[in-house]
């Protein structure tokens, strides 16, 4: 019999709730320090350094709050600026319209192929993400078998090709970021119940209405997640331009890259990653409260 | 290391609990004793504060105040795994990732027992599932997981089992057959179990004795047939099966049956049925009780004049009417289809009647329709 | 030619969906194909075939000190980033706080920053501070974009967990500990498997944050940037398709074992 039990009188008071209520703290706690010192903080380095300027000696900076690097940044770079969201929106669209149907089709026409086609759609993430853009370059480039063919049927000229150029940036970036369309989107749409289509249909809807009016509006989280997904980092990026891309093709990320690796002008940087960063908020604001949805992780 | 087995028994003791939450009070100082081996019921519409009293009981959920006991020890704040309580969880709760004899194993080994194997098979024999101890929950029907949860539950030998809703995934007919071999098991064991349930007909079939909650409190307890026969708020009459209540007042209550005056007729009601404390009464009687019969045939006991058939419907076994009064009430009649007589049809006058003895009272400053709304079939 | 047509409009998504695997998977054909190239430089153009590339996967320069040092650095970015991760993840699907929301906010912010924005701030934050770029930060790096992703995938899992389960355990004698070790970690481990896998791939896979803080080590993604403007070494697509193969194993069993342990037949 335990003593426990034995307790007859209310001199056992209430469980002391403090120690309870502190775990949650203390399981958060490496997380939340990690986080601060390693994201918040050099973000907020980022901000002061954005309004340095050059000291003694390359690579020495010293804050004297110029503001206005902000404003060099932007017309040295606003081709590039400009480039990178036209890239990023394209390659959000396309990818839009290639997942859609493809995330449709592991969801409700796969039947008990479902799972394996989900592996099958996430799979390609498992290859290296260099690898695969360097084998398109490998695939669209001058001694690759889509460009003989297209020469040898005098589809394209000799001088023409398909690697450095626009096309070829914004289809490596519609392909790198796929998987991130595709899964948010699969997530959604498998969670409609069938039986709604089936019950627009009952109610004199035909399947372009049913899609238009039932199967759209339901996997609108998802379509935000993953146009989400798929923007931000493609706009961000600049190893497709950089590998697919010519001069003519550069982004701001390869503007930023070039000035913080090749020519050492951190503020400059700083500013162009500031405001690629504020950008992106701005958009992805605007975006998520037109879309209404709230949540996002 | 708790011994369930062989620790406190005794009756459940509540005394003075209550829980609110915020604002809200789901428990409303309560007081009640479950006798040590009883089959006992909670019952009551959904939000009555009856699973919370299960939880608390349970150690789910903390007492705002009052106490719990077993016998002579006291449970109230103890941590649910130090209790000689389980439960039999709504929708079973069975652990997914283990199989059906590490399931019901589970408490015997966090007991630290040393030898489980024949207790789990004992349990096993008891709910006739021994052919799936190596299955995993979901390979199982309802009803089997059902079984499974109880043997789970029982094998510890608590002093006190509790169900929540244990029958509301099943079917009808399903539910029908476990409502018998869980009231077998109960006697099998003499286990006190302590069931809480909407359904009235589930806790008639089985419980020895049955508390109707609502809105936190206790309306009244006793046996099934004392309950159903003699309630005491115009709830319970209307929560256990059907009743018609209808508004008077007690003319002479000095001999062993008052005489009540409704809507100008006298009717008699056995004062120890009368739990109305004035004069003002709703005098009820069982739809099932009424006799009812063309105008002009002859009648005794307490006869009801005026009445026209507005609705009748038959439903094989019984016929059942709604009979318009002089004064606009609407009262139900369920007559047996046991006398050849043609069913009477709609817009024929009638004369009811039915014996005094079946007449109850109650205080006539109740909601005549408290608890005729509250029967949700799904919870 | 009816029947062809409404053949062809009902199977109209199948044959979208066909192309559009075809689509997702040509690059890694080509880059598992060109791994049995018997070419000595450039790869690319087919010389034949050969087994010398997978018999001889460290036969450039340079590749597996890269792959060496990706794989340790996966290894300990995921183990921190899943243990910090998962421990974020329990605080938050369990228990109510004050603060929350801003947690939430923090959680989230890594995963909508561009690459280049972490990358470039961390370097400015590493140069301020006077720490040299190497091994350790590109760890510390990895860590950092990788909890966001661990603690949405394991609370997810937590999210879908039925709170009576763990109910049930107290009822039946198990006290917290025994609790959280018998049935919720087995419970959510799937999540949080699910999770170091995920934060595995992305620190194997990450190129622009480990770029900017890598100083002089070199990881496989940057080999393969490298290499890239010259030519890439056979070698390469050997590694980069068994690791694409270990993967696919991996997900194949965790599948596999996921439907044994539900029982499923």
């Amino acid at each position: 019999m335990s003593t426990a039990l034995m307790h007859t009188g209310t001199h056992e008071k209430k469980p002391v709730l403090t120690k309870k209520k502190l775990l949650p703290y203390w399981l958060l706690a490496p997380g939340i320090v990690w986080l601060f010192i390693f994201f918040l903080v050099p973000i907020y380095q980022l901000i002061s350094t954005s309004t340095q300027t050059q000291g003694y000696g390359i690579g020495t900076y010293v804050q004297t709050y110029r503001f206005a690097n902000f404003i060099d940044a932007i017309t040295s770079s606003r081709a590039q600026l400009f480039r990178s969201f036209e890239y990023a929106f394209l390659a959000t669209s396309f990818a839009l319209i290639i997942s859609y149907p493809l995330a449709y089709a592991v969801a409700f026409k796969s039947g008990r192929w479902k799972n394996t086609l989900l592996v099958l759609i996430v799979a390609p993430f498992f290859c290296s993400f260099l690898l695969r853009t360097v084998a398109w370059e490998q695939i669209l480039g001058e001694q690759g078998v889509v460009i003989k063919t297209l020469r040898f049927l005098h589809i394209m000229g000799a001088q023409g090709h398909l690697t450095a150029t626009p096309f070829a940036v914004v289809a490596g970036l519609t392909y790198n970021f796929l998987p991130f369309m595709t899964l948010p989107l699969y997530a959604s749409l498998e969670r409609i119940d069938i039986r709604m289509m089936e019950a627009s249909g009952d109610l004199y809807a035909n399947a372009f209405t049913t899609f238009r009016r039932v199967t759209v509006p339901l996997s609108m989280p998802g379509v935000v997640a993953g146009t989400l997904l798929t923007f931000i980092p493609a706009a961000g990026d600049y190893i497709n331009a950089e590998l697919l891309g010519n001069p003519g093709t550069k982004m701001i990320g390869n503007v930023i890259e070039a000035r913080y690796l090749a020519i050492v002008d951190y503020p400059g940087a700083a500013a162009l990653s500031l405001i690629l960063m504020v950008t992106i908020m701005i958009l992805v604001m605007a975006y998520v409260k037109r879309a209404g949805t709230e949540e996002l992780v | 290391m708790v011994d369930a087995s062989s620790s406190a028994h005794g009756d459940l003791i509540l005394k003075n609990l209550t829980k609110s939450f915020g604002e809200f009070i789901a428990v409303d100082d309560l007081d009640l004793v479950i006798p040590e081996g009883s089959f006992f019921a909670l019952l009551g519409p959904s939000g009555c504060g009856k699973t919370t009293t299960l939880r608390m009981v349970a150690g789910l959920e903390e007492p705002t105040s009052g106490t719990i006991f077993i016998g002579k020890s006291e449970i109230t704040y103890e941590k649910p795994y130090k209790r000689p309580v389980n439960t039999v969880f709504q929708n079973y709760a069975l652990f997914p990732h283990l199989s059906i004899y590490e399931n019901i194993a589970f408490g015997l080994r966090r007991r630290g027992v040393k030898n489980v194997d024949d207790q789990v098979q004992k349990a096993l024999d008891l709910v006739e599932l021994t052919h799936l101890a190596s299955r995993k929950p979901n390979q199982l029907s309802g009803g089997q997981q059902q079984r499974i949860a109880l043997a789970r539950a029982i094998v510890n030998r608590p002093a006190l089992l509790l169900l929540d809703e244990p029958l509301g995934a099943l079917d009808l007919k399903l539910r029908r057959a476990m409502q018998i071999e869980l009231k077998w098991i109960q006697t099998e064991v003499g286990i006190t179990f302590v069931h809480v349930t909407h359904d009235q007909e589930e806790a008639m079939t089985m419980a020895d004795t049955i508390a109707v909650m609502n809105e936190g409190k206790i309306e009244q307890m006793g046996s099934p047939a004392d309950l159903y026969d003699n309630p005491r708020t115009s709830f319970v009459a209307n929560f256990l099966g059907q009743s018609n209540l209808i508004k008077g007042s007690i003319l002479d209550a000095s001999g062993n049956s008052a005489v009540v005056d409704i809507f100008g007729t006298k009717i008699g009601l056995p004062v120890d049925r009368n739990h109305a404390h004035d004069s003002s009464v709703l005098v009820g009687i069982r739809p099932e009780k009424i006799r009812i019969a063309p105008v002009g045939t002859q009648m005794n006991g307490n006869i009801l004049e005026g009445g026209v058939i507005s609705d009748a419907s038959y439903i094989g076994v019984s016929t059942q009417y709604q009979v318009e009064m002089p004064w606009g009430q609407e009262l139900m009649v369920f007559e047996q289809n046991d006398d050849g007589t043609p069913p009477l049809s709609k817009g024929d006058p009638v004369i009811l009647s039915w014996s005094p003895i079946f007449t109850f009272g109650l205080a006539g400053d109740q909601d005549v329709n408290a608890g005729s709304e509250a029967h949700p079939e799904i919870e | 030619m009816k029947q062809a047509s409404r053949w062809f409009s009902r199977n109209l998504i199948r044959i979208y969906a066909f192309l559009g695997f075809a689509y997702l998977f040509l690059p890694i054909i080509y880059t598992i194909a060109f791994s049995f190239n018997n070419s000595t430089k450039s790869n690319l153009v087919w010389v034949g075939f050969t087994w010398n590339n997978w018999l001889n996967p460290c036969g450039a320069p340079d590749v597996c000190n890269a792959l060496g040092n990706s794989l340790k650095i996966g290894v300990l970015a995921t183990f921190f980033a899943t243990l910090l991760g998962t421990m974020m993840a329990f605080a938050m699907g369990r228990y109510a706080f004050k603060g929350r929301s801003v947690v939430n906010i923090l959680i989230f912010l890594p995963m909508a920053t561009p690459e280049i924005v972490m990358g470039a701030s961390l370097l400015t934050m590493f140069i301020s501070f006077g720490f040299n770029p190497g091994f350790w930060t590109i760890v510390i790096a990895h860590v950092m974009f990788c909890i966001s992703f661990v603690v949405v995938t394991v609370k997810a899992r937590i999210a879908s967990l039925d709170p009576r389960l763990e109910q049930a355990a107290m009822d039946l004698y198990a006290d917290e500990r025994e609790t959280f070790r018998r049935v919720t970690f087995p419970l959510v481990a799937p999540g949080i498997a699910a999770a170091a896998l995920l934060a595995f791939s992305l620190s194997f896979d990450d190129f622009i944050i480990t770029n900017f803080n890598s100083g002089s080590v070199n990881t496989f993604p940057k080999f393969v940037y490298i290499s890239a403007q010259r030519g890439l070494p056979p070698q390469a697509n050997v590694i980069g398709s068994s690791m694409f193969l270990i993967a696919l194993v991996i997900v194949l069993l965790g599948q596999f074992v996921g439907r044994k342990r539900a029982g499923v037949r």
